[in-house]
């Protein structure tokens, strides 16, 4: 049985989109809806954290423990919107597409684990998919309205 | 009849009128004359309505030899039945101050001086056509107010989206009104005010959420209290943390902590949820996401609410049953929830608890979202906020092209391609550099919008071109590249709009002061200067004048919820009061909205396609279509979550600002009127007496409050204010200080010290969380301090004398009604 990976992979996207929620709202302290709402997602995350390490333990994983090294925010491919840029607007424009993707990569992964949850029939497991993923396609979706709110003065000035 | 004189600042809701349930609300004539004149020497009385508060109370204005010379209620307004409330009986005398400015100003070598209407607004125009070319309509921002007219709001929302095409166009009712449209836009579908102020006369229960109604609107609550002093009274539940008039007569008083609205109102559905205290035919009828609220109110059982609010979980179960119990349930709203952390979501808890009763639509059974000033309604309904006028869906391009084919431009022109910026963006972008005009009218973001050290910079940038058109030398104006005096209330003739939709014509008493021209005339030559045209090449807008102006409202507001087709000048001259919708089918207007528990909210005809109530986003279009097939109302709810800023260590105490009866926003007005002037004429701090004993301070010390963000200094007022909670007026800034030592003198106005942070939903700033501590300073003197006995600053000390007017406050009420 292979759900361990699944339970571990998600463990390390999640903690990552934490991280990177914490630093998005430190980096863009200055837009303050930015800055709040990126903590209160960052408190959901944090959240799935903590409850996937709980279930990982009924799986023999001890993810709470941190072996797992959260992998690296995805590198961003080249380009002008690359976000390598000292211009913060570009920067912020960067940052909330990268983060639409991480989101995207965390929903995926509930996807994933609610799958082997009702292969194993895993109750327990499953409840804790339906009750984290939404959050994660809300945390996606405010990206994108996000961007799509400051893009066009960014993009017109 | 009977007519009784009364000082109004000392008894400001005046004598009492007893009516019982279900009968109509006794007439009471009240009248306040200039010293010296008496009614016979009145040459005209010039019908208008109150422009100090959002009641909308019917009065007439006493003119002689060209001046205003006093008002009087008008007996047979549905609103007042004669009332008048301390503001209005007293603040139309700042009209007349010789501090008015009469004429443009300009800004040359650093210093403003007057000039001509020409050069003034030759400079406006030179700059709005530069920055078009250079960068385009985003370049451009108009941040307008709750106080002009109907007939302003439509032209310069006409102006900004539809000949500009700027999408940052915002008012200062995003300080006052946005919570309480975005909450009715959220439950049903589109903005428009359920209830009826006649819901106060049946309802058995009247639950206040951060509404202090005695303060706010002096009027209504004369009403709730003629309604306590009758036979059948209703019961009182009244939330706020601090003791205002509303709590001393309420049946229950429940006083959360700052921030936690959300939990107290979760755990209040919990029960009422779990006692199944639901009209389930209702809900099943006219309702979506009941499930949704009754499995996230599962996890708030009284005792969890009970320990994030900070009030015992027996008042939660108390309230649950005094709402669970009603038969007739009517609840207001305002600034304690729309102020605050989660505003919306709370709010939105407010309308579920009516929908879950069953208690919308018929007498006595309704809610009232409020709104602080007096026209905020009509920026709302015309779209001089940020919403598209008529209560269009600018996601909606069906609206959006409907709209253009009103205005006769191209859809193209009016920006629907995000939502339009709300007033702390724009001032996010004026301090980037992005938005490099702005144009200010009528209010005093200087003083009014959070964080001033931050606010004043921005706004005093080189690289921003700042236009403020007012009737004084606000702090804001101060600060301004071009100043345009402007005519008020009762020097200009147009329409506006009260909390219940009753709409009300005011027409012009006397000369503005000089130069000042209305707003009307102002933008309107703005869009001459700037060649404005429509698809055909006439001038845009086509309307040229007050009538004109609001029969082009019409034709756009037609169709729509706030449909005001059946209404004229005539007809307002006519009656008094009209409540929209009024047209062919009602032609008498709309008392109550959603009588049928049909709404306006099935995808093609809603305002809104909704927002997430946590993150703010915008819901998609075909996830409403799937949530909400048949347009019902809907039932949305959120978590619990912690305020931003929580009083710590360092802070230990949650800061709230809020008004006083007697003053206006930045006291524009109120400060100029001597009998409201007295009764209120410094800053204070209120302090609950177990924060006072352990800080060492007794009633009219002086004291130091500070935030992280700034401090100032104010008299302590020793009150019955929940402890652990600091209140601070936040009308009081600067023009009326000698400006010396350190910061200016900087040390008054409460916003120094509140933080930046808005409701991500209605994008409201939020007043009522932040953190402060608070220290005393030396000098004190035994004086108490300068807030009012007769409010909710009423000291505990039985010391401090009571707060009067004097001979000058005298008012006449012709009890029973008549007219002398």
């Amino acid at each position: 049985m292979k759900i361990h990976l699944a339970l571990h992979e998600l463990y390390g996207s999640e903690s990552a989109l934490a991280d990177e929620l914490l630093r998005m709202a430190d980096q863009h302290a200055d837009e303050h809806e930015v800055r709040h709402v990126s903590m209160d997602l960052a408190r959901w995350s944090r959240e799935h954290v903590r409850e996937l390490a709980a279930a990982g333990e009924r799986y023999g994983l001890n993810l709470g423990d941190s072996e797992v090294d959260a992998p690296e925010p995805l590198p961003e491919e080249a380009g002008a919107l690359s976000g390598d840029s000292s211009d913060p607007e570009l920067l912020l424009l960067a940052d909330l597409r990268r983060l639409h993707r991480m989101a995207a990569g965390v929903s995926l992964d509930w996807d994933l684990l609610g799958q082997g949850a009702q292969v194993v029939a895993d109750t327990e497991l499953l409840a804790l998919t339906k009750r984290c993923h939404p959050r994660s396609l809300r945390q996606m979706t405010w990206a994108d309205a996000m961007l799509k709110t400051v893009s066009p003065q960014i993009l017109s000035s | 009849m009977s007519v009784v004189s009364k000082d109004r600042i000392a008894e400001p809701w005046g004598s009492r009128t007893p009516y019982g349930s279900g009968q109509e609300w006794p007439v009471r004539v009240d009248s306040h004359l200039a010293e010296g004149v008496t009614p016979d020497q009145v040459d005209r009385w010039v019908r208008s309505a109150s422009i100090l508060h959002s009641n909308g109370d019917a009065l007439d204005i006493a003119v002689k030899d060209g001046r205003m010379v006093g008002v009087r209620g008008r007996s047979q307004d549905r609103v007042n039945h004669g009332r008048l409330g301390p503001k209005d009986l007293y603040g139309w005398q700042a009209n007349d101050s010789r501090d008015r400015l009469t004429r443009p100003l300009v800004r040359r070598d650093g210093e403003l001086v007057e000039t001509d209407w020409d050069t003034a607004m030759d400079m406006v125009v030179r700059r709005s056509k530069e920055l078009l070319d250079e960068q385009g309509s985003s370049a451009l921002g108009f941040y307008t107010t709750g106080q002009l007219f109907l007939e302003e709001y439509y032209t310069l929302a006409a102006i900004s989206r539809g000949a500009i095409g700027t999408n940052h166009l915002d008012g200062n009712t995003r300080l006052c009104t946005a919570t309480a449209s975005a909450a009715l836009k959220e439950s049903f579908g589109c903005d428009g005010q359920p209830g009826s102020y006649t819901d106060i006369d049946h309802a058995d229960v009247i639950a206040l959420y951060g509404h202090n109604m005695a303060e706010t609107q002096t009027v209504l609550w004369a009403r709730v209290l003629d309604r306590l002093a009758g036979s059948d009274p209703p019961r009182i539940l009244c939330v706020d943390p601090r003791p205002t008039p509303v709590a001393r007569e309420a049946a229950l008083h429940l006083a959360p902590l700052p921030g936690t609205n959300m939990a107290l109102m979760n755990g209040i559905l919990h029960e009422i949820i779990r006692q199944d205290l639901v009209d389930h035919d209702y809900v099943d009828a006219h309702t979506v996401g009941y499930d949704g609220l009754a499995e996230m109110v599962a996890d708030y059982p009284p005792e969890h609410a009970a320990e994030i609010c900070g009030v015992p979980a027996e008042q939660i179960r108390e309230a649950a049953a005094l709402l669970g119990s009603a038969e007739r349930l009517l609840s207001t709203v305002l600034q304690g929830f729309y102020q605050s952390h989660q505003a919306t979501a709370a709010s939105v808890q407010v309308n579920n608890i009516h929908l879950v009763r069953g208690m919308l639509g018929r007498p006595g059974a309704g809610v009232l979202q409020m709104n602080g000033q007096p026209t905020a309604e009509n920026t709302r309904e015309c779209g001089a906020d940020g919403d598209l006028t008529g209560f269009r869906n600018w996601s909606n391009d069906e609206h959006v092209a409907d709209l253009a084919a009103v205005w006769n431009v191209d859809p193209m022109r009016i920006p629907h391609y995000s939502p339009p910026t709300h007033a702390m963006q724009i001032m996010r972008y004026a301090e980037k550099g992005s938005i490099r005009f702005l144009w200010i009218s009528a209010t005093n973001p200087a003083v009014s919008l959070p964080e001033l050290e931050r606010i004043r910079s921005l706004l005093a940038q080189e690289g921003l071109f700042l236009v403020v058109q007012d009737l004084f030398m606000t702090e804001t104006a101060e600060l301004a590249d071009v100043v345009l005096p402007a005519a008020t209330w009762g020097e200009k003739t147009g329409t506006f709009t009260n909390t219940d939709r009753t709409v009300h014509l005011s027409d012009k008493a006397v000369d503005p002061p000089g130069e000042a021209r209305s707003d009307l005339d102002i933008f309107l030559d703005y869009a001459r200067r700037m060649d404005f045209r429509d698809k055909d090449g006439a001038p845009f807008p086509q309307w040229h004048d007050p009538e004109s102006a609001f029969e082009a409202w019409k034709r756009a507001s037609a169709g729509r919820p706030c449909d005001y087709t059946g209404i004229t000048y005539d007809k307002l001259r006519g009656g008094s009061g009209v409540q929209w919708p009024c047209n062919d089918d009602n032609p008498d207007g709309t008392e109550r909205l959603y009588a049928d528990g049909r709404f306006w909210a099935s995808s093609d005809v809603c305002e809104t396609y909704g927002r997430d109530m946590v993150t703010g986003a915008p819901q998609e279009p075909s996830d409403y279509k799937a949530m909400n097939p048949d347009g019902k109302a809907i039932i949305r709810t959120a978590e619990y979550l912690p305020p931003h800023e929580e009083p710590n260590e360092e802070h230990p105490f949650a800061l709230i600002t809020g008004r006083t009866l007697y003053h206006f926003h930045t006291r524009t007005k109120t400060g100029r009127a001597p009998q409201l002037q007295r009764a209120a004429p410094e800053v204070w701090v209120e302090v609950s007496p177990s924060d006072a004993r352990e800080a060492g301070v007794s009633e009219g010390d002086l004291v130091e409050v500070a935030s992280p963000r700034g401090t100032i200094r104010a008299r302590a007022r020793i009150n019955d204010i929940r402890p652990g909670v600091l209140f601070v007026p936040f009308h009081y800034g600067y023009w009326d200080t000698v400006k010396d030592g350190e910061a200016g003198g900087r040390d008054r106005a409460a916003n120094e010290m509140t933080v930046t942070d808005w409701d991500p939903v209605s994008k409201q700033p939020l007043f009522k969380t932040s953190a402060a501590r608070l220290r005393p300073l030396d000098g004190g003197g035994h004086v108490p301090a300068p807030a009012p006995t007769t409010t909710a600053s009423r000291p505990v000390s039985t010391e401090v004398s009571e707060t009067h007017g004097g001979p000058d406050a005298a008012t006449e009420e012709r009890i029973g009604g008549g007219v002398s």
